[in-house]
């Protein structure tokens, strides 16, 4: 198994290598290109099928939403925003690890991302539509959303720009339209691929379509390079921005529990801590079912891990500042708010929060831990599980018992709330497994550049070529690839 | 953005071939041959490689990218649209006066003149970037080359074109083969017979 190689290090650094198993471009080409050119395998419809059908669930829930109304999902008085804004806020943070790997990672030079950035990315992207659909079907008279954007119409009526909720809806536009530009761009070299490679008419056409004639020109290069750089320069403050904006939704409002300064950061940390649990799973299952052991190496999956230890952690001392500045506060309605959401009605759901979120991650600071396959894999759907728990115990807890216990209910989710929320799992599945059968699930041309024979100085100074098993051998002698090439 | 981009020069009557493609085994040589390319005074010629080589536009001369400048020049204006946008609506097309407080609340606007101002620098950074590389760009006489199929793949090649002033048919292709190329051809530029891609 690939995991055996990972013992070969870096001979400078000493570092496990980006790639294992002796790549060269061409195989490295291959390993990428073939799943999108072979017969669909038989595991892919077992993904997709069940994906498809809660795809379908959706579409019926949206349906009965859009005849009967709001009422059929499970909102009372004091808690008008239920699980709509739950799978939301759910989604968007998601979506922020795609991010994180693909824009934050590469201005900070960590080559390690290469690998998983362009999965991650689309994962960003169909989280960004999943969170879409939320605000959009739940504002009850669906055929007026479009209120929400500063359009002209017979009422001369316009937006309040000073409402955190505007600010979302150009936000999280905004962020999905970034998204998929710098998706789109860093596919573009790995569409020509495809391209050459086609057989097909049907594939030369469409995805030389999408290829717009790419034909690898330095300074094409040059100029798509810089391009790259500046899409991940400015979709790092958007991710921040959008999360932060997000948790503006709740924070001006008055209501304890939600008012607090502490949201914007720590909803951008849970953010990024769901993401790579998500990303963690995706990857996971890809690398198995692609067989990209070598390319989504162990490294990768640690390296992952520890950011979410980290990020697990900023969530952890988010939920312990809250409740300090609650008692520090000296303010009983917000003392109250914070006692409530820890024993009151909802404290089942803010300790499944606290036991995921925060001890599931403690357990990566042992290496035994995070290089466990299986452990990974439960702790990723554990935290998936605890973020979503974050945002219901927020949303839920806090609204549930406001100023006056003469309104105080509780929520209780119906059917069709829980449709919905299975249902954009059926979206966002669906829209990946579709990505992953028929695009590349690695970021091909950007793989090639942290192969070692892609360093045009290769040789020239100390150079062992690191390659699975036979780094002794190769330490003996210079790279069999230099020397000029003559 | 141009469909159908070629920079043939205006009497391209004269020019049997596009140029010269040459490929190299290893990113270093090709490397190398870049270096001795500028060297050699060539201007009209380019390197084709699978993913961008580290430097590569050191060894080629090239200047750096004035995709920046555009990208400010966008991003100022989303930012400026944005905000203006959000004040004539809250000054003149729709005031409400909320506790007697001023129509111009510039802080309030702050977040959507960013994510404007976002929208509009990565609009262009996208949309520049194509028009700098002229794409898309669906028809070119290196796509006539059988090798050139490998520019996505593990293929490094050096393109000289013939309307360079230093251009020779047999001197550039012989230039390019004592540079260490592994493989060296002449590309057509009209559609030559379908199954011919180029003499050797």
């Amino acid at each position: 198994m690939a995991q055996s190689q990972d013992n070969t290090h870096e001979p400078v650094t000493g570092r496990a290598p980006l790639i294992v198993g002796g790549y060269d471009f061409r195989s490295m080409t291959e390993a990428v290109a073939v799943p999108v050119e072979r017969k669909t395998p038989l595991g892919w419809w077992f993904f997709f099928l069940p994906s498809l059908a809660l795809l379908g669930l959706f579409g019926v829930s949206i349906g009965w939403l859009f005849w009967e109304g709001t009422g059929i999902w499970g909102l009372n008085n004091p808690v008008n925003w239920g699980f709509a804004i739950v799978n939301f806020v759910f989604w968007v943070g998601i979506g922020h690890a795609g991010t994180l790997i693909s824009a934050i990672l590469f201005l900070f030079r960590q080559k390690w991302r290469t690998s998983i950035n362009r999965a991650a990315e689309a994962m960003t992207i169909f989280a960004v539509m999943c969170a879409m659909v939320f605000p959009g079907i739940h504002v009850g008279r669906v055929w007026v959303a479009y209120w929400m954007f500063p359009l002209p119409n017979q009422m001369d009526m316009w937006p309040n720009f000073r409402s955190p909720l505007i600010w979302d809806v150009f936000a999280v536009s905004i962020y999905g339209t970034v998204s998929l530009m710098f998706w789109y761009v860093g596919l573009i070299p790995d569409l020509a691929t495809i391209r050459d490679r086609a057989k097909t008419r049907i594939r030369k056409l469409v995805y030389g379509t999408f290829a717009l004639g790419w034909r690898g020109s330095h300074r094409n290069w040059l100029h798509y390079e810089r391009a790259y750089l500046m899409l991940a320069g400015l979709a790092t403050p958007l991710v921040l921005s959008v999360h932060s904006v997000v948790s503006m939704d709740f924070a001006t409002a008055q209501l304890p529990g939600w008012h607090t300064t502490i949201f914007p950061p720590y909803f951008v940390a849970g953010a990024i801590f769901s993401g790579f649990a998500m990303v963690m799973t995706l990857m996971l299952i890809c690398r198995v079912l692609f067989e990209m052991e070598d390319i989504i190496t162990m490294r990768h999956l640690e390296n992952m891990a520890k950011i979410m230890l980290l990020t697990g952690c900023m969530v952890g001392y988010a939920y312990a500042i809250e409740m300090f500045i609650a008692w520090y506060s000296g303010n009983p309605y917000e003392q109250f708010a914070f006692a409530n959401r820890a024993l009151g009605p909802y404290a089942w759901a803010y300790w499944i929060m606290v036991s995921c979120n925060v001890i599931t991650p403690q357990l990566f600071w042992f290496k035994k831990m995070r290089n466990h396959i299986g452990w990974l894999f439960v702790s990723s759907i554990l935290i998936n599980i605890g973020m979503w728990f974050e945002r219901f115990v927020i949303v839920a807890s806090s609204l549930h018992r406001d100023f006056l216990p003469a309104s105080w209910d509780y929520y209780q989710a119906t059917f069709w709330d829980f449709a919905s929320l299975i249902g954009s799992f059926g979206l966002f599945f669906t829209m990946f497994c579709l990505f992953a059968r028929f695009l590349p699930l690695v970021a091909t041309a950007e793989v090639k550049t942290v192969l070692p024979e892609a360093d045009p100085h290769q040789g020239e100074e100390l150079v062992r070529v690191v390659r699975g098993g036979s780094d002794t051998d190769a330490a003996a002698q210079p790279a069999p690839a230099g020397g000029g090439g003559a | 953005m141009s469909l159908m981009h070629l920079e043939v020069p205006e009497a391209s009557g004269g020019y049997s071939h596009y140029g010269v493609l040459a490929r190299f085994k290893t990113a270093k040589a090709l490397y190398r041959a870049c270096e001795a390319v500028r060297d050699a005074g060539y201007s009209k010629w380019d390197a084709l490689t699978p993913f961008p080589v580290h430097g590569l536009e050191k060894a080629m001369g090239l200047k750096p990218s004035k995709l920046p400048f555009l990208v400010l020049a966008t991003g100022l204006t989303g930012a400026g649209l944005g905000f203006g946008l959000q004040s004539w609506v809250h000054i003149m097309a729709y005031p409400l006066v909320i506790s007697g407080k001023p129509l111009m609340t510039w802080p309030a606007f702050v977040p959507v003149t960013f994510e404007l101002g976002v929208l509009g620098a990565a609009l262009g950074a996208v949309l520049g970037m194509f028009a700098f590389n002229k794409l898309p760009t669906y028809h070119h006489p290196l796509f006539r080359s059988e090798t050139f199929a490998r520019v996505t793949d593990d293929g490094l090649f050096i393109a000289i074109e013939s309307w360079d002033p230093k251009y020779d048919d047999q001197g550039t292709a012989e230039f390019l083969s004592g540079l260490g190329a592994v493989e060296v051809e002449h590309v057509p530029i009209e559609d030559p017979v379908d199954d011919e891609g180029g003499g050797a």
